[in-house]
């Protein structure tokens, strides 16, 4: 400019940038420069032009939805773990529910491997049977007096079973009565004990033959008696006892 | 800072940052990608923003590199050199003799402002709407361009200077 002003200086004192000592000196110098004054002037329209450019572009209200759904992820970090939480409790009542099955099977399991062991303790034993008889009048009375309840032993006769004798067996420190029947080459324990409360935790109410390595096992209750068929038998064979205990005992 | 911050503070800023990526783009499907991808990019560096700074600059600054960076940004930085510092090409004593932009504005006539405006380079666009149109500071201007403080001084005037001319071209028959 003719009179020396920067231009730049002007419009820097438009746009608030100069310290107040230097606005005061702009302001002196433009009372007595028409060419400065009309500058600002200029300036001062370019501004109110400008003004036109602001606002000019509206974004598209679902593209701002889009972008503040995308960078709202973060905060509902508490948002996801909420959806998470129906997954997470459903883990955790699977977990459970497993955990109660598996303690189920093991406490079934010990219940199981008690008789099994009975089974296979007597099997080796010198004495199998306390009681040596294959008929059932006899052993039933046997067992009088040495057990706290009765039962009634199946006619095996014209079976193929084969009653061997009996003995009195010991679960849960109760005492109970063990059958020993043959079957074929098989010998199969049938094992009576009155219901007890850890009995009925540790064995289902009943359950049809099952395999447990290497016997086959089934077990029921009636009233109060507790009823398990044990041995190396196969399914048929078992089920058939069962079926013939169960008759005998209603 | 907590990204669970930059949601309400950055949301604020939306639409006057989409109106100055269409500026810098020049269309609308550019600067709906533009806008999103400096939302997209600013969430992901906010960890590294001070609180107690300048949101508004850091932003605008992350939308403007992001458009250098982008096709329409590189495409505009090959013809329109954003960030030439060159001044030889503007002759301020030419401003003076006319005053074109007067007369556009007691016509009230915006739209040969707005198409001025569009003929500018980026970079002339880019400072002159953070200046006018933002209103910010030379200092948050300087941090938005990455530049010190005294280039935006000297770079808004030569904006200025190429505005005017091209309002003077614009409306070279209404030319005082």
């Amino acid at each position: 400019m003719a009179c020396g002003q920067q231009p730049a200086r002007l419009a820097a004192y438009m746009d608030g940038e100069l310290t107040a000592a230097e606005a005061q000196g702009v302001e002196e110098h433009v009372r007595g420069c028409s060419e400065c004054a009309l500058e600002i002037a200029a300036l001062a329209r370019l501004r109110r032009g400008l003004l036109a450019a602001r606002g000019r572009y509206l974004p598209d209200p679902a593209l701002k939805k889009r972008i503040q759904q995308q960078i709202a992820k973060p905060t509902r970090r508490t948002g996801v773990w909420l959806w998470l939480m129906p997954a997470t409790v459903g883990l955790a009542v699977v977990a459970v529910l497993l955990a109660m099955v598996w303690t189920q099977r093991s406490v079934s399991s010990q219940g199981f491997g008690e008789v099994a062991d009975l089974h296979v303790s007597d099997l080796a034993s010198a004495n199998p049977v306390d009681v040596v008889s294959t008929d059932r009048h006899t052993v039933k009375p046997w067992f009088a007096g040495r057990i706290p309840f009765t039962f009634n032993v199946p006619e095996f006769g014209g079976s193929e079973y084969t009653l061997m004798g009996g003995r009195v067996a010991y679960l849960d420190q109760q005492p109970g009565a063990q059958l020993i029947v043959g079957l074929r080459q098989h010998k199969i324990s049938v094992l009576i004990f009155r219901e007890t409360a850890e009995m009925a935790r540790v064995f289902p109410a009943a359950v049809t033959v099952r395999q447990r390595d290497p016997f086959n096992v089934a077990t029921w209750q009636t009233g109060e008696l507790r009823f398990v068929v044990i041995g190396d038998a196969d399914a048929a064979g078992i089920e058939k006892l069962v079926g013939m205990m169960k008759q005998a005992n209603p | 800072m907590d990204p669970a911050n930059f949601e309400p503070m950055a949301m604020p800023l939306f639409d006057q940052l989409y109106n100055f990526a269409h500026w810098l783009t020049g269309n609308g499907v550019d600067a709906d990608d533009l806008v999103q991808e400096t939302y997209a990019r600013a969430l992901r560096g906010f960890g590294s923003f001070e609180a107690g700074t300048n949101l508004r600059a850091w932003m605008y600054r992350i939308l403007r590199n992001t458009f250098l960076t982008s096709r329409s940004g590189l495409a505009a930085q090959k013809t329109m050199n954003l960030d030439d510092d060159d001044a030889g090409a503007v002759q301020e004593w030419t401003v003076h003799a006319v005053t074109p932009e007067r007369l556009m504005l007691q016509q009230e006539n915006r739209q040969l402002m707005l198409d001025a405006l569009e003929s500018l380079s980026a970079g002339d666009r880019e400072i002159l709407l953070l200046c006018e149109v933002e209103e910010m500071s030379y200092r948050e201007i300087a941090q938005v361009l990455a530049v010190p403080a005294g280039t935006v001084m000297s770079r808004l005037s030569r904006a200025r200077t190429r505005l005017r001319q091209a309002l003077s071209a614009t409306a070279p028959g209404k030319a005082v």
